[in-house]
């Protein structure tokens, strides 16, 4: 699929929720590849700003969208990887804080450590 | 020639470590980039065991510079420490 059709598919798809687009086309476009980069190496889309162990199953959790998404943008406005934004941060609205890494260091680790 | 006490763990997928690479490169820094997501087995698990005793996260990028160990592209900070060397 062609990323601006990913980026049309899933803006679609994630605005009504809530989950807006970064506005940095660009940088979202680039996130998008790396997804569909982690999709050619792995087999699925995991999120481009963890380590992606290939081990599916182990890395339900930040299958994109991640299962941090939903706190991170509660909390800070932005996903870790910046690629979701909320209605806030993105009309300016909050600042645009680094977002700290809430993913449990075991499973950064992988399944084999 | 400037000590090269630069590490930069980092994922080749992440824009946060993309970010972080072209600062140090604008910055005219000498370092060493690691890029986890790039290694395997044995190797793959020594750099993870570094990673953890420096930021318990093992977040990416995890950046040293000498002593101090910066998670995150933190610009301000990364660039306060380069100038205070």
């Amino acid at each position: 699929m062609k990323l601006e059709e990913l980026y049309d598919m899933l803006r679609r798809a994630q605005e009504p929720k809530g989950f807006y687009f970064n506005e940095d086309k660009e940088k979202v476009l680039d996130l998008l590849a790396m997804l569909q980069k982690n999709k050619e190496s792995y087999g699925y889309m995991g999120c481009p700003c963890r380590l992606v162990s290939g081990d599916r199953n182990w890395d339900q959790d930040i299958i994109c969208p991640c299962v941090y998404r939903e706190e991170d943008v509660k909390e800070y406005g932005s996903c870790y990887c910046g690629l979701y934004v909320s209605r806030e941060w993105h009309e300016g609205q909050i600042p645009r804080a680094y977002v700290p890494e809430r993913r449990p260091m075991e499973k950064t680790l992988g399944p084999d450590f | 020639m400037e000590p090269n006490d630069i590490t930069l763990y980092a994922l080749s997928t992440c824009l946060h470590c993309r970010s972080c690479k072209e600062f140090l490169a604008q910055c005219g820094c000498n370092y060493t980039c690691i890029e986890v997501d790039k290694l395997e087995g044995a190797e793959r698990k020594a750099v993870l065991e570094e990673v953890k005793n420096l930021n318990p996260r093992v977040s990416f990028p995890t950046l040293v510079i000498g002593d101090t160990v910066i998670v995150g592209f933190l610009k301000e900070e990364i660039q306060e420490m380069l100038h205070s060397r």
